[in-house]
């Protein structure tokens, strides 16, 4: 409550001054696949700008600017941290680095972790040295999470981890992984930790999966007597099922919040327009015509909704209900709005590779099969339905 | 802004309280049971309503309004809508109030918001000629004479028309059906020599009125002369307000729904705890949170003179259209037979409903006007 409208123009100019001195101009064209900045010592940089312009975000501690100071952050106020995501907006700034430690494991160490794992990993985060994965579910635990059973035994100076974890989003290219494991094999929701450890530990192996898009983002990891110190349990033992929960709803914030949707998609109209043709400017196939118009509306009522959400966070009255819907309505829309695409896209859409196909159909194609993981990666829709039906409408288990 | 502010929060808690004390949905029975279709409202109910202010909250203070704005007006409908309140406040206070503000001389401002703002007279918007919304296939005459203009021709199920002391006319001056630019806007009083309403017994109760106009005397609104531009806008703002009704009767159809649910057993067990119930209700009140960000949006376009608030405008009804019809049908479905019952709320809601679903658009003509800005 600090920002008096004065000071946040002061802030406001000389973060515009800054941005427009220090990002490069190539890190103001729409992000590509190809060199979306994940980050960590593995990471091969397909632009060398990507890694300039990270590393003077990062000495301000802008990739995660509401963290405190002392741990690498921005320590921007949530006004400020407004005023700096628009004035990158002015500029058409990319994101200069995308992290699952930024916007899963690093809010929960904020809140969880002891001091010294605090300042162990936060600032690594912060500068993108460190690429983190998530293993959480399991061949036998999906939907139901808590039913995980990897074990992590006591081993008096350290833990012993052996078990399987599946869906383990680039496991190939992490460093390090934050993982839920079994302590207590007499309880369920009670029996479960969370250990943060090196991908590079012996014992551990990661095998991508290939998916219907032909990528291949997720892993199966296998963990075979792996040996973890114990200082890098975060929380208590057996304490680890609200760290997960706490960590699933960040997950489910930042996909709501951004949506699915590719920054570089095509606009359905335009597809369609192009594809099926026009009479006087409007999409010549009526039926398609109103499909795509009810899917356009739905979407700008989802980023209505997103923007309210965070109005009345930023108000100060925390997260009210709409929060709780985004994610399967995000999930619901990305899906639709694919599946219209390549409607709208008929014989172009239906290219798998090479000659014959515009590249950027064949993108829009994959990414129609990929969304289909939408509604199932981060729980379920019909998960989403019973934490909304549960937690928000108090609707009743069944006795 | 989003976010209400303190003059805001008071007035909707001011509305909550009123509606739940004064208009519970008994009242509207009570007015259908007694005829009361006709007039459409109970006059000491509507008398209270203006003495609140609400006659007044988008009327300049010059006029003696509060000039609230747009947003405020929804918030006092959304609770009135919550209750199927019988009035005609969306009429009087919204509609035909927002053609004088956008459209009037000051003589005609003087003459008229105030009465409007004091609660002194009922006012109507006359648009409509067929079954579907369609403004500019007006096809109402309006024809220059010695005093003035006088217009020839009919409106169609006009809201609160039947005993309007004031109705605002669209009629053209010239060309046919579906050209805009001869569209203008007339005000006439109640009583003129060839006006002759036709009370109409619809499915929602409310006051509803055909309207034939026989060489009537009308003033020109404006001067030069209100359009096409004031009718488009004036049209947007009252669509925007019915669409805040409407999250109101939404909103209380979802209340009752989730109820029931709490409270109904069978196979010993509450209902609400069956899961094919659970996730219609998660989707029925995700619907809800998107709509109502839509309509909160083209409220405040409209307050801050926004460039896109025709196509908010149309979203906003667009989706509240969808939402309580939504909402209308699952309300009397997970009731079971007591849904089906007149004794039962769901069918008032239901009915109310699908009119307020016509009024002023229906999805497909919002859903084509929305692509026809977009530029598609």
């Amino acid at each position: 409550m600090a920002d008096f409208g004065t000071e946040l123009d002061v802030f406001r100019t000389e973060t515009r001054e800054w941005l427009e001195a220090n990002c490069p101009a190539s890190m103001r064209t729409p992000l590509t696949a190809e060199e979306t900045p994940w980050g960590g010592a593995k990471f091969k940089w397909a632009n060398p700008d990507s890694k300039i312009w990270l590393d003077r975000m990062a000495e301000k501690g802008w990739t995660a600017p509401m963290w405190p100071r002392e741990y690498g952050g921005g320590g921007l106020t949530a006004a400020q941290a407004r005023v700096l995501e628009q004035e990158m907006a002015r500029i058409k700034a990319r994101p200069p680095l995308f992290s699952f430690g930024i916007w899963m494991l690093g809010p929960v160490l904020l809140e969880y972790a002891n001091e010294e794992q605090k300042k162990t990993h936060l600032p690594k985060i912060v500068r993108g040295e460190i690429r983190w994965c998530q293993g959480y579910s399991e061949p036998g635990a999906g939907s139901d999470l808590a039913g995980l059973q990897t074990r992590c035994e006591d081993k008096g100076d350290h833990f012993l981890i052996n078990g399987q974890k599946v869906w383990t989003s680039y496991a190939d290219q992490a460093d390090w992984i934050f993982c839920l494991v079994r302590t207590d094999t007499s309880k369920k929701h009670e029996g479960i930790s969370f250990v943060l450890f090196d991908m590079t530990t012996p014992g551990v192996e990661a095998r991508p999966i290939k998916l219907i898009s032909g990528e291949s983002p997720f892993c199966e990891t296998f963990f075979t007597d792996v040996k973890v110190p114990k200082e890098q349990l975060v929380g208590k033992l057996n304490g680890g099922w609200d760290i997960a929960k706490r960590l699933l709803q960040f997950e489910r914030q930042n996909i709501s919040a951004g949506g699915f949707g590719g920054a570089a998609g095509l606009e359905i109209e335009e597809v369609a327009l192009a594809h099926v043709g026009s009479d006087n400017g409007k999409i010549a196939d009526g039926d398609l015509r109103a499909r795509i118009t009810a899917h356009k509306m739905d979407a700008r009522a989802f980023a209505l909704t997103v923007r309210r959400v965070e109005a009345e966070a930023k108000s100060g009255k925390g997260l009210g209900p709409a929060a709780s819907i985004l994610k399967y309505a995000a999930a619901t829309l990305n899906q639709h709005k694919h599946e219209l695409m390549l409607e709208a896209m008929g014989a172009d859409g239906l290219g798998w590779d090479g000659d014959g196909f515009d590249r950027r159909n064949v993108r829009e194609t994959r990414a129609w099969l990929r969304s289909k993981g939408n509604s199932i990666e981060g729980g379920t829709s019909e998960i989403n339905l019973n934490v909304v039906a549960k937690r928000v409408l108090g609707l009743m288990d069944h006795q | 802004m989003a976010i209400l502010n303190e003059e805001q929060t008071m007035l909707r808690d001011a509305a909550k309280g009123w509606v739940a004390d004064k208009a519970p949905v008994t009242a509207l029975r009570r007015l259908r049971d007694t005829g009361g279709w006709k007039t459409g409202y109970d006059p000491a109910a509507w008398k209270e309503m203006a003495e609140m202010g609400w006659t007044g909250v988008i009327v300049p203070e010059a006029f003696g309004g509060s000039e609230f704005g747009y947003r405020s007006l929804g918030l006092v409908l959304e609770e009135t809508g919550r209750t199927l309140t019988a009035s005609p406040l969306h009429a009087t206070a919204g509609a035909a109030a927002t053609a004088l503000v956008l459209g009037g001389t000051d003589a005609q401002k003087e003459a008229w918001l105030t009465k409007i703002a004091a609660g002194e007279i009922t006012a109507a918007l006359a648009v409509d000629e067929g079954a579907h919304h369609h403004p500019a296939s007006v096809a109402m005459k309006a024809e220059k004479t010695a005093s003035g203009y006088s217009l020839t021709g009919i409106k169609r199920f006009i809201p609160d028309a039947a005993d309007a002391d004031l109705i605002v006319v669209a009629a053209r001056v010239s060309g046919t059906p579906g050209d805009t630019a001869g569209i203008r806007l007339f005000l006439v009083e109640k009583g003129a020599a060839g006006l002759s309403a036709t009370p109409l017994h619809s499915i929602d109760n409310r006051a509803h009125a055909d309207l034939a106009f026989a060489v009537t005397p009308a003033e020109l609104l404006g001067d030069p002369g209100a359009g096409w531009d004031v009718l488009s806008a004036t049209i947007d703002r009252a669509t925007a307000l019915l669409a805040a009704e409407m999250m109101g009767t939404a909103t209380q159809a979802f209340e009752v729904i989730l109820d029931y649910l709490k409270t109904r057993t069978q196979f010993g067990q509450l209902i609400g705890s069956f899961q094919a119930l659970q996730h219609r209700a998660a989707k029925l009140f995700t619907e809800l949170e998107l709509t109502r960000s839509c309509v909160d949006a083209a409220l405040d376009a409209i307050d801050a003179g926004a460039k896109d608030a025709p196509a908010l405008v149309s979203l906003a009804k667009a989706k509240a259209n969808e939402t309580l019809h939504l909402a209308s049908i699952e309300m009397v479905q997970m009731h079971g037979g007591i849904g089906m019952t007149d004794a039962h709320d769901a069918g008032l809601y239901m009915k109310r409903a699908r009119v307020a679903e016509a009024l002023y658009g229906s999805s497909s003509y919002h859903r084509d006007r929305y692509a026809r800005l977009g530029g598609y």
